[in-house]
Parts: structure tokens; C-alpha cells; sequence
């Protein structure tokens, strides 16, 4: 099983933003050149075909561009500020929650909220407050490493499929089957029961397991695209190696969309961590987890809501952020768009 | 002989049928010379050049016949990684559109550099010093600020400059160039064919020249060879096709130009199309369209004759032709 790399959570996550936000090859460009996101400078932008002898502006390559775009639109901003608030109480939650998540009090159990603890207490007499500002770790590492995982592993095989063709193409295209025709939740029933463990590693493992078809056949399809421009053609006519095209020509344009699905996903990723969790398969006290807390505090919705709605909330929350970071990343990086 | 093409042949297989796309064609380059290969759109001209080059997609490509000797080794048995050692350093193509052509990821002087990088292993620093010199040498204004500009920040005749000066970087001896200047405007096709010609006279490389355009044929050119339907029909030296044509479509062509002593006239346009590839008429290909055809011309093929003159015509009635 390919286990993604295994990295401290904090640059795990400011990777994963960078990733999202702008991860380019001419990465430099966009802060770079100190084109900062004034709104002056917005008209100068794409000088209208007229790009004569002299340079018109400054360098804007596709992804330079993107991240103007991503800029201004206020769904991106919106949803990056949710996201590196999260990143920020998942590498550091003393920060706001100073308790600890695990120590409880019995008699205090379903208590509503009090000075001290806004949120209450849930049915073990726990901080609600504290757990759900905990929780926000698993669910970060979870998705974000997930993400990873799922990204490498499928566009390394999909891009190989696509560039190479035949046999391998065929062979991988099969297997991708395979694998779409397995129902996640049922899929993790059975696999996750196996393993017995309150880490994250197999959640991300399982995630990773099932998730890289559906970037693989993605990866697939824009390497076979771009793999048919003249500049392909041209690099090989310049007697580039097989292994600097897929690197340095037909990888950098062909990631845009991968990335927007990734990044997508990355929310769903989430969610299925809660709903593993939540079916008792994910992961397992005495780790945090807002799928553990919703699953232990829905018996109990008509008496103590509150210990249910605020981790749930949360978890509405976070994958909104996500999946509205990909949205926009989706729309800066739409060649039909712009 | 820098460069010897023999009864080369390559096929599309479709689903209709295969496409004999190129039909045993032969030329050859002496090392300096420039040969004009001239021919409407699917007549083979392009795919007979990628296949010299060793960049025909293969499949649905199929290299059939034939041998590509250059400097005496015949390319198509040569391996992958020996043919690309030589694409770019021995032997590089310029390509129709500068803006497809150049990678819209990557600025000019990093692609420019890579043909240093990949054929000379040098640095990123080195490679793109010398990147800067070329863009100068190809009289691309602020070269050093240029440099870290990207494609399409270029205008269409800048961008063919790059394309060109990426082809001449390692001092080929031998440039196929895929009508380097059908894309661009017409004031701006005139510099850059002079570009093109300057440069070849001063590395004396030898130029294939694709092109449908008979003006930068007579402009450039030494030698021309006229394709139709994958097959040559004449192989002539530049001066003496435009005295006289010793196969009726070259004739066709000559007449369809443009010209100012004939102002006011109707063009003359030769009548039909070209034939599809996967229905090549029997006999000789252009036969349907031919005001001289005969009956023998639709079951006979006609090989090349000897016209003299250093010319070849693969017409029965080209002693006929050439008197008018």
C-alpha cells in the first residue's frame, strides 16, 4: 500500500496550502515580481493581443495568472482564511483550547454551556469546546494527507498510462475499474475492521487505496491531451529524453487539473474520515475525532443537542472551506474561463 | 551526400482503410544546399519531413520502406537514444506555429537553454548565457530582459525567431523547416525568411524547406521538389522551373501565382481537389485534374524520367509539358 510521506503535520499542511494556492513551476513569478494584488493593477492584466516587441507587463504564465485571478475572488479568500485557521488550531490548539481534550468529568456529562465551557459538556463530562478545537488536527492530517497520497500515487500512475499508451495503458485502465466499482463506505467496513489502531495511518491509508483511480484516470486523460501539442513534438524534435518531456513539458501542463481535483476532494476526505469514524472503523478513542464525538453524542440529539451540532458544525465547515478552494481553484485554472 | 532519402514510405492505418501518406519518396540535400519541397496541404510533405526527423507519432504512423541516410548511417535502424542525440545537435526542425511549438509553461531562455542542457550537459547559469546570445543573434531586441518572458508574451515574428534560433543553437548541419512563415504576416514573413536565410549562409547549413508558397521558394531555394499525393513529381533546380515545368501540376502551380503583369485577370486555380489519401487514383495521382492526361496516364504510374537539366518529372508527357 503506498503510504504517503510521513511529515510533521505543520509543514504537511502549509504544503498542502501552497499546493492549493499556487504550486507552479514558475512558482517565483506571481510574489516575485511584487505584482501585488492592488486593485490598480487589475486592468493591465492580458494587454489586449497587442504583446508587440517590447514587454508589455510583467511575465504571467498560466499559473501566475491563476493566482491573480484566485485573488480576487472573494470565495478563494473566504475559504483560505477558514483553512489556515484550521491549520493554525490543528498545529497548535492550546492556542484558543487550553484544556486537555481527555480530561473529563462524569458529573458533569450533557452539561449546557457555562461560563468557561461555551460549547458544554458531552456525554463522558467532556469540554465540547476543547474536543472540537482538537479535533481539527485528525481531520486536517487526515484530509490533507489523504489528499497527498491520493494526488501522487494517481497521477504518477495515470500520467505514466497516458504517456506511455498500450499495454500499460490498458492494464491500468482496468485496474482503475477495479477499484471504482468497490463502495467506499462498505470497502472501509470491511478493510478498516481488519486493522486495529487509533492512528490516522490506515484511515489515509484506505483513503489513498481507494481514492487514486479517480485522479489516475484524470492524470490520464490531460497527459494524453497534452501530450499531443506541437510543443511535445517539438521537444522530441530537439532531441529532449523521454523522461525530461513528461518532466519538464507535458507534467507542469497537464497538473492544473489535477490539483482542482485534489483539492476537491480533499473536503470528501474529511467527511469520510467523520463517517468511518463515526461507524466505529476510523479511527477509535481515545483519539479526537469530530466523527467520534458525532457518532457518540447522536443518541443523544433530542436531550443535549449542543454536543452533537458543534462538532458537526465544524466538520460543515471545514468541508465547505475545502471543497470552495477547489471551486475557485477550479475556476482560475479553467483555460475556457479566462 | 549530407542527406539521402530512398523510397521512403509511411501509412496511417484508419478505420476506413490505410492511408499511404507518403509513397516512396526520394531526395537528397547536399550539406549547404536548400531544398524547397513544395506541395498542397496532404500531399505528404510534412509527414515525409517527420518522418527524416524521427518525430512521426508511431501509431498510427507506420514507417513502411525506405532508408534516411545521413552522414552515411541509415537513421531508420538506428536506435531511439542514438537518433536523439542527433535531432537538435545534427539535424533540428523549425515548426509552423511558433505559439503551439513553444512550451507556454516554461519561459524562452529556459527553453532555449535546454538544448544546451540536454545536448551539452551544461549548467542552468551557462546554458542560459548562451541562450541570451542566441535571442541577440536572431535580432530579438533587450535579449537579457526577454529571456525570462514567456511565449506568448511574444509577437507572432519574435516567436518564430526563438523557434528558429532553438533550431540553429548547436549548429545543425542539416534545418527542416515546416513553413516557418505560414502563420505569420505577410510584412513579417519576409524578415524572417531573410533571418532564416542569413543565418544559413553564415553556419552553411543545409535547409529543407517545406512550403506552399512559391515566392519564398524563388527567394531561397537551390533546388525544389514538387509533391502530390506522397510521391514526388519533380525534382528540378530552382532556376530552371521558373524558365519552364517539366510536369503539368508544377506548371499548375507556377500559374496560380499571383502576379502584377497580369493584373486584372482572373487566377487561375487548378480544377478538382487533391486526392483522398486512402483513394489514390490508379496510374498517375494526378491524372483527374491534368489538361493532358491520356489514357495511359490512368492505368500507367510513371516513373521518374530524366528531363536533363539536373531535372526529373514523373510525367509520360514531360518532354510535351516542358515545350508548352
Amino acid at each position: 500500500m503506498p503510504e504517503p510521506q510521513c511529515a510533521r503535520p505543520r509543514s504537511v499542511a502549509v504544503e498542502a496550502v501552497a499546493v492549493a494556492a499556487a504550486a507552479t513551476p514558475d512558482g517565483g513569478a506571481a510574489p516575485g515580481h511584487g505584482a501585488a494584488p492592488e486593485p490598480g493593477a487589475a486592468p493591465q492584466r492580458r494587454s489586449a493581443g497587442s504583446d508587440g516587441g517590447a514587454p508589455t507587463g510583467k511575465p504571467r504564465g498560466l499559473w501566475s495568472d491563476a493566482w491573480h485571478d484566485l485573488l480576487r475572488n472573494p470565495v478563494f479568500v473566504v475559504s483560505a482564511l477558514v483553512i489556515v485557521f484550521l491549520v493554525v488550531i490543528s498545529v497548535w490548539p492550546s492556542l484558543i483550547a487550553s484544556r486537555n481534550p481527555l480530561s473529563c468529568d462524569l458529573a458533569l456529562a450533557q452539561e449546557g454551556s457555562r461560563p468557561g465551557h461555551p460549547f458544554g459538556f458531552n456525554g463522558q463530562g467532556c469540554d465540547v469546546y476543547t474536543r472540537t478545537v482538537h479535533g481539527a488536527r485528525t481531520s486536517v492530517v487526515v484530509g490533507v494527507l489523504a489528499s497527498l497520497g491520493v494526488a501522487l500515487t494517481g497521477s504518477v500512475l495515470g500520467a505514466l498510462a497516458g504517456f506511455h499508451g498500450g499495454a500499460w495503458d490498458a492494464v491500468l485502465s482496468r485496474i482503475t475499474d477495479v477499484f471504482f466499482a468497490i463502495p467506499v463506505v462498505l470497502g472501509g467496513l470491511v478493510l478498516l475492521s481488519l486493522v486495529a489502531g487509533t492512528t490516522v495511518w490506515p484511515v489515509i491509508g484506505f483513503m489513498v487505496l481507494l481514492g487514486w483511480p479517480q485522479i489516475s484516470r484524470i492524470a490520464r486523460g490531460s497527459v494524453i491531451t497534452v501530450k499531443q501539442n506541437d510543443y511535445v513534438q517539438a521537444a522530441r524534435a530537439l532531441g529532449a529524453s523521454p523522461a525530461r518531456i513528461m518532466l519538464r513539458h507535458i507534467l507542469p501542463n497537464a497538473v492544473a487539473p489535477v490539483i482542482v481535483v485534489a483539492t476537491i476532494a480533499l473536503g470528501t476526505f474529511i467527511a469520510l474520515e467523520a463517517t468511518l469514524s463515526y461507524l466505529g472503523v476510523g479511527l477509535r478513542p481515545p483519539a479526537v475525532s469530530w466523527g467520534i464525538d458525532i457518532s457518540d453524542a447522536s443518541p443523544y440529539i433530542r436531550n443535549s443537542p449542543h454536543m452533537l451540532l458543534w462538532p458537526a458544525g465544524a466538520l460543515a465547515v471545514t468541508v465547505l472551506a475545502f471543497i470552495m478552494l477547489g471551486d475557485a481553484v477550479r475556476d482560475a485554472l479553467d483555460p475556457k474561463l479566462r | 551526400m549530407l542527406l539521402d532519402v530512398r523510397d521512403l514510405r509511411v501509412e496511417f492505418r484508419t478505420r476506413d482503410g490505410v492511408a499511404r501518406a507518403v509513397n516512396g519518396v526520394s531526395y537528397a540535400v547536399d550539406a549547404g544546399e536548400t531544398l524547397a519541397v513544395l506541395g498542397e496541404s496532404g500531399s505528404g510533405k510534412s509527414v515525409a519531413a517527420q518522418a527524416v526527423m524521427g518525430i512521426l507519432d508511431t501509431p498510427p504512423g507506420r514507417i513502411t520502406g525506405g532508408e534516411v541516410l545521413f552522414r552515411g548511417r541509415d537513421l531508420l535502424r538506428l536506435k531511439e537514444e542514438r537518433r536523439r542525440r542527433i535531432r537538435g545537435a545534427e539535424m533540428a526542425m523549425i515548426f509552423q506555429d511558433a505559439l503551439s511549438a513553444l512550451n507556454p509553461v516554461l519561459d524562452v531562455g529556459s527553453q532555449l537553454g535546454e538544448m544546451f542542457v540536454v545536448h551539452r550537459g551544461m549548467s542552468r547559469g551557462q546554458a542560459r548565457a548562451r541562450a541570451v546570445e542566441l535571442m541577440d543573434r536572431v535580432g530579438i531586441p533587450a535579449a537579457r530582459e526577454r529571456a525570462g518572458d514567456y511565449p506568448h508574451q511574444f509577437s507572432g515574428g519574435m516567436r518564430q525567431r526563438v523557434m528558429i534560433a532553438m533550431a540553429l543553437a548547436l549548429e545543425p548541419a542539416l534545418i527542416i523547416a515546416d513553413e516557418p512563415t505560414t502563420a505569420l504576416d505577410v510584412t513579417v514573413q519576409a524578415q524572417v525568411m531573410e533571418l532564416l536565410a542569413r543565418l544559413r549562409r553564415e553556419l552553411d547549413m543545409a535547409l529543407i524547406l517545406i512550403t506552399h508558397d512559391l515566392g519564398v521558394v524563388a527567394e531561397a531555394a537551390d533546388r525544389i521538389a514538387v509533391m502530390y499525393a506522397g510521391r514526388i513529381v519533380e525534382t528540378a533546380p530552382v532556376h530552371a522551373v521558373h524558365r519552364a515545368a517539366a510536369h503539368p501540376y508544377t506548371r499548375a502551380l507556377l500559374d496560380s501565382v499571383p502576379r502584377l503583369d497580369r493584373k486584372g485577370r482572373e487566377l487561375y486555380a487548378i480544377r478538382g481537389l487533391p486526392p483522398n489519401p486512402l483513394r489514390v487514383p490508379p496510374g498517375c495521382a494526378f491524372h483527374p485534374r491534368c489538361p493532358v492526361a491520356r489514357d495511359i496516364c490512368r492505368t500507367d504510374e510513371p516513373p521518374l524520367y530524366e528531363a536533363g537539366e539536373g531535372r526529373r518529372s514523373a510525367c509520360h508527357f514531360w518532354r510535351e509539358t516542358l515545350d508548352g
